[in-house]
């Protein structure tokens, strides 16, 4: 499989005027190319701080970050979004999706930013849509669609550049527990049919069930790194819910 | 894709989806450059109409005028003392190099009579050089000639407003009018010329051979029978104006034996530089007014900048998603910029479309003539096309330097 993300030591501080916060006091660990990863911790234990810096959008203060052989510690702006426009998609808690404008156009938007020319960018959305089962919705706008579409739209977005990473933050934490469960089995999909890298930062247990394999964190600082050998199967739970929908239905006339 | 290219579209999509803030922002860009189309266009049209009046007294024109501001001491008026003759005119006209053309002229009020109608005109003597001097075209006959002049013949030749005062529609050649009790035969009409600079009608005259003039109509000067009333002179060129006046001043000296020291006893006028000045003053007016409709040009600009700040404070989270994806500094600033310029280069095509039409309006209703260049109109294209790169450059900038981790956080 071979290693895809390495980190050694890694600080995060940050200056609130004459005082120096700590969010991250060192913290180590290797992922593996195809691992299906959660980072879990109450909110203040520095995880979004660490999402950040493995998604690019942020550097440490000191520690190193290597990812798919790159240091990626002293890289600037635009290298940074260099590296984020090829090897990483975002997956976001509001979706993020730009208003009055097609879920096609949205699902491109990464592509924008890179040489491909107009007809590649167009069919590689088409298909970014398919493998979130939305083919036929590509002509519509964001707010055309549920809460669910919306964050699939988002999903296809974060791959239509096939990227080495998807991070997700809090993918389902504005969805109901059953579209949540719902996205939970496309990111299951994507992991294993497609050996994309998955790393979930989430505060939530019942959604940290499906990934193979939590780092918690507290107080900056690494303090569970714990594989689970068998994760709870989206799909197979979904199979079970419509039951009991329609049994609430049965109920409530 | 050209980032220059997918920035184009991003920037054209994010207008099209603000319609209305779009329009309005470009307002004050269309107010601005069509002010600056319209007020030049009036102030050129002005400066123009001066131009053609300077056209009208003729070319190269000098004027010269008996007597001197000051004679012994004593301060009179030129054209006070009778001291120009005939033959200084044609003194002039063959010893100065710089002269082309030298024409002697008497003028006086007359009372023209045709049938049961009369006019009160301007009767002037003149040759026919004179018509070389000013530049004249006849709309109907023919001018007098030079034998006319030598025999004394009864010819006349009328401006345009008295043929229309005494003949209405009628033609006038051929037909007899009659100056104090002096029967004269009309030869011809000149086309009319409009205002002089100051504002006469240049068309309310008759031209009379000079010497039927001072013989019959305006009385001989018994000191001086050949003496006139002025001379016009046009030089060669305009660069030999100067050279001109000097040499006429030179040999009108010696003619009239004026001793070195002595104060000349004519005055040499150049009515170019007088009417000049009033070109001059006009231009003024112009760019004034070119620079005060400049300033709401610039109004719109902030504007521009006030609306695109808006815009970046609230598609904020827009601007984190896209650094997220892949956004360099470059592709948010080009963004940025090219929806700030694309504002002020339609706004300003809008302004010139409107400009052009005000400027119309303003020649049609009020009757100012008005002049549109086509460097005003590329000049008011390229400085919106600036006020766009200039008041967009700042909010750009603020939008590709955002933070991305804050912009994507930001509610």
């Amino acid at each position: 499989m071979g290693t895809l993300i390495e980190i050694k030591n890694l600080t995060k501080d940050y200056k609130l005027g004459q005082l120096t916060v700590h969010v991250l006091k060192g913290v180590s660990f290797t992922i593996e190319r195809g691992e299906f990863l959660s980072i879990m911790g109450p909110s203040g234990s520095g995880k979004s701080t660490l999402m950040n810096i493995l998604g690019c959008l942020d550097t440490p203060t000191s520690g190193s970050y290597t990812l798919e052989g790159i240091r990626i510690a002293n890289l600037g702006r635009d290298q940074l979004a260099e590296i984020r426009n090829k090897k990483i998609g975002f997956v976001f808690q509001q979706f993020n999706l730009l208003p009055r404008t097609s879920a096609a156009e949205n699902v491109e938007l990464p592509l924008m930013y890179t040489d491909l020319p107009a007809r590649e960018r167009h069919e590689r959305a088409k298909r970014a849509l398919l493998a979130v089962g939305l083919a036929e919705r590509g002509e519509h706008q964001p707010s055309q669609l549920s809460g669910g579409q919306q964050q699939r739209v988002a999903i296809a977005r974060s791959l239509v550049n096939n990227p080495s990473i998807l991070l997700a933050d809090e993918p389902t934490g504005a969805l109901d527990s059953k579209t949540g469960v719902e996205i939970m089995s496309i990111f299951q999909e994507l992991n294993r049919k497609r050996g994309i890298t998955v790393i979930l930062v989430t505060h939530d247990p019942d959604i940290a069930l499906y990934s193979s394999r939590s780092l918690h964190l507290k107080d900056g600082k690494l303090q569970l790194d714990e594989k689970q050998k068998e994760p709870r199967d989206a799909a197979l739970d979904l199979q079970r819910m419509p039951r009991e929908q329609e049994q609430e239905e049965m109920v409530q006339p | 894709m050209n980032p220059i290219v997918a920035s184009n579209r991003i920037a054209l999509r994010a207008l099209r989806v603000n319609r209305m803030r779009s329009a309005l922002t470009m307002l004050g860009i269309i107010i601005g450059v069509a002010a600056v189309i319209a007020m030049v266009g009036v102030g050129a049209g002005a400066t123009e109409r001066i131009q053609q009046q300077i056209q009208s007294i003729g070319s190269n024109l000098l004027i010269v005028l008996p007597g001197s501001l000051s004679t012994n001491g004593v301060r009179l008026g030129s054209g006070a003392v009778a001291t120009l003759t005939q033959d200084d005119a044609r003194a002039i006209s063959s010893e100065c190099s710089s002269v082309a053309v030298a024409a002697p002229t008497v003028r006086g009020g007359v009372q023209v009579v045709y049938g049961s109608s009369n006019w009160a005109t301007t009767a002037q003597g003149v040759t026919p050089d004179y018509v070389t001097i000013r530049d004249y075209s006849m709309s109907l006959g023919d001018f007098f000639t030079t034998q006319d002049v030598d025999s004394a013949a009864k010819s006349a030749v009328l401006g345009e407003t008295v043929a229309k005062n005494l003949f209405g529609e009628t033609d006038p050649t051929g037909q007899v009018v009659i100056i104090k009790n002096v029967p004269f035969t009309v030869t011809g009409v000149l086309t009319p010329k409009g205002q002089s600079p100051t504002g006469q009608d240049q068309d309310d005259v008759i031209l009379l051979p000079i010497s039927t003039a001072t013989q019959k109509v305006l009385g001989v000067n018994k000191a001086n029978a050949k003496a006139v009333g002025a001379i016009m002179v046009q030089a060669r060129s305009p660069n030999e104006i100067g050279v001109a006046m000097d040499e006429i001043q030179g040999l009108l000296r010696e003619r009239h034996r004026i001793l070195p020291g002595t104060d000349d006893d004519f005055t040499i006028r150049n009515l170019k530089e007088v009417f000049e000045a009033q070109e001059t003053s006009a231009q003024v007016m112009s760019i004034l007014l070119g620079a005060i409709a400049s300033v709401s040009l610039v109004v719109g600009g902030i504007g521009i900048m006030n609306i695109m700040l808006v815009s970046v404070t609230e598609r904020t989270r827009e601007i984190g998603l896209r650094q997220a994806v892949g956004a360099k500094t470059r592709d948010i600033l080009l963004q940025f910029l090219v929806e700030a310029v694309t504002l002020s280069i339609v706004g300003g095509i809008v302004g010139i479309v409107i400009g052009l039409t005000t400027s119309a309006l303003i020649s049609y209703f009020a009757q100012w003539s008005t002049k549109v260049s086509l460097l005003s109109i590329g000049m008011a294209f390229m400085f919106s096309a600036l006020v766009g790169v200039f008041f967009g450059y700042y909010p750009a900038r603020k939008a590709a330097f955002l933070n991305p981790i804050e912009a994507l956080r930001y509610e």
